[in-house]
């Protein structure tokens, strides 16, 4: 058949977003707009204590308030009928004890251990402070440094405080130390910070009694992860959870996993046999959630006396807390993994070791693996001032330029020829007016100005195609009235997917953007849902597929019916004509009217109807690229840091929706800003988090970031629209960028730092400290 | 329990009457009983914004104020903006023009924000901007389109003037 792809039309364009009418009015739907008939209320009582514990547990006064209707503990509630297990977490590998709700002892502040059902969230909570329980404080497990070797553990269950050692040595490397003109060695530092979603995390379930049914409205960003593990925890099939999808106020990692309260209100929805609503409020979500980034990885880098790379060392540490989401993680080796980056390392060799601690679990968190960028894009700034030399000539000699591709990294990755790190690292230290700024930051240091700039360049392995990752499916269907419907597996929460998948199916149909609707959740095929920078590339080739199928069809109809040549046939914005005789036409609803209602006039053999199933299975990974670069302020006397310009060069292949892309950039960078400079989920040193409220944990306002300047370079990937994942990229390279500006203008104090958060009182430390 | 009292306030044009007890939050009472589902609650302390609406054409934090204290008055949301079904208020049309929003959550009380902010400072720099909206949290769009959308909305509702 022959039926090439239009043009693009609207692939590339900044297509007004098709979401926006709703969410700018205010008539979005939300988790907590949903309202069922006798819907009842969830509040869970937690845990004050990091470790302790349960002596006494009487829930009776609570019970007896007026208006509540059940309180559930451990031992009402825990009796689930299978794993409460994440997809992504294999069944044989080690895990914390799975509970719903903390049985005979509590392991972190946030801990739930009581959970009430009431007529309102005011009366539950109300009953949650009848709850009279009694706790025998235990000493806690705080330091993830030192937890390897406590002799307390935090699950007594595994005998140990470890969840994961990993060494990889690399024999190879040995020579590059011996012989190397520099050896320098840091250990870098990132500290807790939490995703912070708009909109906390919620859950409407509502069971149907005779008809085993659980449908469920959640603020998730897989619905199928919903489905399947809602399904495991119930103990029913598949096809008995209905999982509605819709309005998803952000999630940023935190929201692709059940989180055990998730699971307690579904089994809790089940036993009452009454719609049940959680909503999830700020203080249980900056405690109880997730929190992400804090680890170290010591560095240990070779480099001969021209500034090349020789080989590196890393040894990388992190800190799971209590009750990891979505299971124990292990972005340490993927960190260690891909710590050669874009660059020519030379043999790597690595430890990965994960620890628990008496703290918030660990979870995603866009990028959850950026260590490997801040470690590897501070030290290149570090190697550089140890030998003298501007830290991007050091990143120019050392990085792979396009004679280098396709390049194997001694760690294992593979990169094709579709990476472009020297053309972004030119492109953005052009767009910085990277020679001018030096020579202002000099003559500003004469004037007693501390001015810096930071830079990081990195790989992105995105769309990652295996296990349960690996495939997404489109089902498209034009409608007997010529609108597309296209059911899919994704979970949009700020990606622009209703717009930029309509985008992918407009050109490849040839219809418009507004003629596509998307459907997530329940009707769609299994896919993880979106994360992980993913939706692009194995989605949306999902999407084309089923494009191309659907148009193939529409064609073979049209030429039959206007007796013409498929050959000769186009199809754009909903109309199919003859090319050059624009008036020899018909329109996609007259075809689709055609293939439903008068089947009759098909062409001999033509299947009724306009629908078409396809499912992408993805490579890998298709990597994407980028460079921040970014200059600073420093005032000496408070310690304060302004940024003043941020220009970010990079490469997702060919943009689908620049608008859209720009904007995933720019709040990645605003969120990697915020880390560094801002956030910090604080513990004092018995375990008690400080930063409850937005009036502790400091989420950037409009008035502390700058403008962001992006520019792109487009070498299409190999997968058939060409795209890269762009959505974690500028989390990533935000966080050693700025970074690496302070420490920049910190170094006429000589003084080199070495941990995050940067805030003003660090930076006068640094500074004190030089004065020392 | 305490005892239910009495509630009455106009919301976007419409009496809108109800009961609760003394300690109902004003966003509460504006999304359960005058069903305004675009007043949304990211924090529940005042600091994130998002359930901004006027209370007698000023911003205020719904979270933070009891239903009773808006009692008889006359409150705006989100949904009472866009002069009709079909058309946008200029600041809905800007933050949609500009990519001024991802996810959507914050957007309601942003947008009520920048409405008030712009009536009280019809042409402002990019500074005053800045910190006209810093009283409203975004972690999906770094803040870049709300800025240039308010930016646009500002130059609009000048000339329409």
């Amino acid at each position: 058949m022959a039926s090439t792809s239009a043009a693009a039309r609207y692939v590339g364009q900044s297509v007004k977003r098709l979401e926006d009418p709703r969410l700018v009015t205010g008539h979005g739907r939300y988790v907590d707009d949903i309202v069922l008939p006798g819907m009842l209320h969830v509040a869970f009582g937690r845990s004050d204590l990091a470790r302790a514990a349960i002596t006494h547990l009487d829930t009776s006064a609570a019970e007896a308030l007026d208006g509540v209707h059940a309180v559930f503990t451990a031992a009402n509630l825990n009796s689930h009928n299978d794993s409460l297990r994440a997809s992504l977490h294999p069944p044989e590998s080690p895990a914390p004890p799975a509970n719903m709700l903390a049985d005979g002892d509590v392991r972190f502040v946030g801990d739930p251990y009581v959970m009430v059902v009431a007529e309102s969230r005011y009366i539950a909570e109300d009953a949650i402070e009848l709850v009279d329980v009694e706790f025998e404080p235990l000493e806690p497990v705080v330091d993830y440094e030192t937890a390897a070797d406590s002799e307390i553990h935090v699950h007594p269950e595994l005998g140990g405080n470890l969840a994961h050692d990993l060494p990889v040595p690399n024999p190879a490397q040995q020579e590059a130390f011996e012989n190397a003109a520099h050896i320098i060695t840091e250990t870098w530092h990132q500290h807790r910070q939490t995703n912070v979603p708009m909109e906390t995390r919620g859950i409407v379930a509502s069971w149907q009694p005779h008809a085993g049914v659980m449908e469920v409205w959640a603020s998730t960003q897989s619905p199928h992860e919903m489905q399947l593990v809602g399904a495991r925890v119930l103990g029913i099939g598949e096809h008995k959870i209905v999982v509605h999808f819709g309005d998803v106020g952000g999630g940023f990692g935190q929201k692709m996993f059940l989180g055990r309260e998730d699971m307690a209100v579904l089994v809790a929805a089940k036993l009452l046999a009454s719609p049940l609503k959680w909503i999830e409020d700020r203080r249980e979500n900056l405690l109880a959630s997730n929190h992400a980034r804090i680890e170290q990885m010591t560095v240990k880098m070779a480099v001969d006396e021209d500034g090349n790379f020789l080989a590196a060392d890393l040894d990388q540490l992190e800190d799971d807390g209590a009750y990891p989401l979505g299971g124990p993680a292990t972005p340490g080796a993927m960190a260690t993994m891909l710590y050669p980056g874009p660059y020519r390392m030379g043999p790597v060799s690595w430890r990965a070791r994960t620890v628990y601690t008496n703290t918030c679990g660990r979870g995603a968190y866009r990028g959850p693996w950026q260590m490997e960028s801040v470690a590897r894009e501070q030290m290149i700034d570090r190697v550089a001032r140890e030998i003298g030399m501007d830290p991007l000539e050091l990143r120019r000699r050392n990085v792979l330029k396009p004679d280098d591709l396709p390049y194997q990294v001694s760690t294992g990755l593979h990169f094709e020829t579709t990476i472009s790190p020297e053309q972004t690292l030119e492109q953005a230290a052009e767009m910085i007016g990277y020679d001018d700024f030096r020579a202002e930051q000099a003559k500003a240091r004469e004037q007693g100005r501390y001015l810096g700039l930071g830079m990081a360049l990195y790989i992105e392995p995105t769309s990652m195609g295996m296990g349960p990752l690996g495939t997404e499916s489109a089902m498209l269907r034009v409608e007997v009235d010529g609108h597309v419907n296209v059911f899919m597996g994704t979970g949009s929460h700020g990606q622009s997917l209703e717009t930029t998948i309509a985008q992918l199916v407009a050109d490849e149909l040839g219809v418009r953007p507004e003629d596509v609707t998307l459907h997530q959740g329940h009707g769609s095929g299994y896919g993880f849902g979106t994360g992980g920078s993913r939706s692009a590339v194995i989605a949306g080739s999902a999407a084309r597929a089923a494009a191309s199928g659907v148009r193939d069809k529409v064609v073979a109809i049209a030429a039959h019916l206007m007796e013409a040549s498929a050959d000769d046939l186009e199809v754009a914005d909903g109309v199919i004509s003859v090319k050059g005789t624009p008036a020899a036409s018909m329109t996609m609803a007259q075809v689709a009217a055609t293939a439903y209602q008068n089947s009759d006039a098909l062409p001999p053999g033509t299947e009724a109807g306009l629908e078409h199933t396809a499912r992408y299975k993805a490579p890998p990974a298709t990597h994407s690229n980028a460079c921040h670069i970014c200059t600073c302020e420093l005032d000496p006397d408070t310690g304060k840091v302004t940024l003043l310009r941020y220009v970010v060069s990079e490469d997702c292949g060919v943009l689908i929706n620049p608008m859209v892309v720009d904007g995933q950039i720019a709040g990645g960078v605003v969120q990697g800003i915020g880390g560094v400079l801002y956030e910090h989920c604080v513990y004092d040193e018995s375990g008690n988090p400080l930063a409850s409220t937005f009036l502790d944990y400091l989420v950037p306002t409009a008035a502390e970031v700058p403008e962001l300047e992006c520019g792109h370079v487009v070498v299409p990937s190999d997968t058939p629209g060409g795209h890269k994942g762009t959505g974690e990229g500028g989390a990533i390279g935000a966080p050693p960028a700025v970074f690496n500006a302070v420490a920049d203008a910190l170094a006429p104090f000589g003084v080199y730092p070495n941990r995050q958060p940067l805030d003003p009182n660090a930076v006068l430390s640094l500074i004190a400290s030089a004065s020392d | 329990m305490a005892d239910q009292v009495p509630l009455s306030m106009t919301v976007n044009g419409r009496t809108r009457r109800g009961q609760g007890e003394p300690r109902l939050t004003l966003a509460d009472f504006l999304r359960e009983q005058a069903l305004c589902t675009g007043v949304h609650l990211g924090c529940e302390h005042g600091v994130c914004g998002s359930c901004t609406v006027l209370m007698d054409g000023e911003a205020v934090r719904s979270c933070l104020l009891f239903a009773v204290q808006a009692e008889g008055a006359h409150i705006t949301t989100v949904e009472g903006l866009a002069p009709d079904d079909e058309t946008l208020h200029p600041v809905q049309e800007a933050f949609r023009d500009c990519h001024g929003l991802q996810c959507g959550f914050c957007t309601p009380g942003f947008v009520v924000s920048v409405a008030a902010f712009l009536e009280a400072n019809p042409d402002p720099s990019d500074d005053e901007i800045r910190h006209g909206i810093a009283g409203n949290l975004c972690r999906c769009t770094g803040y870049q389109g709300i800025v240039a959308a308010t930016r646009q909305a500002a130059g609009v509702m000048r000339g329409g003037e």
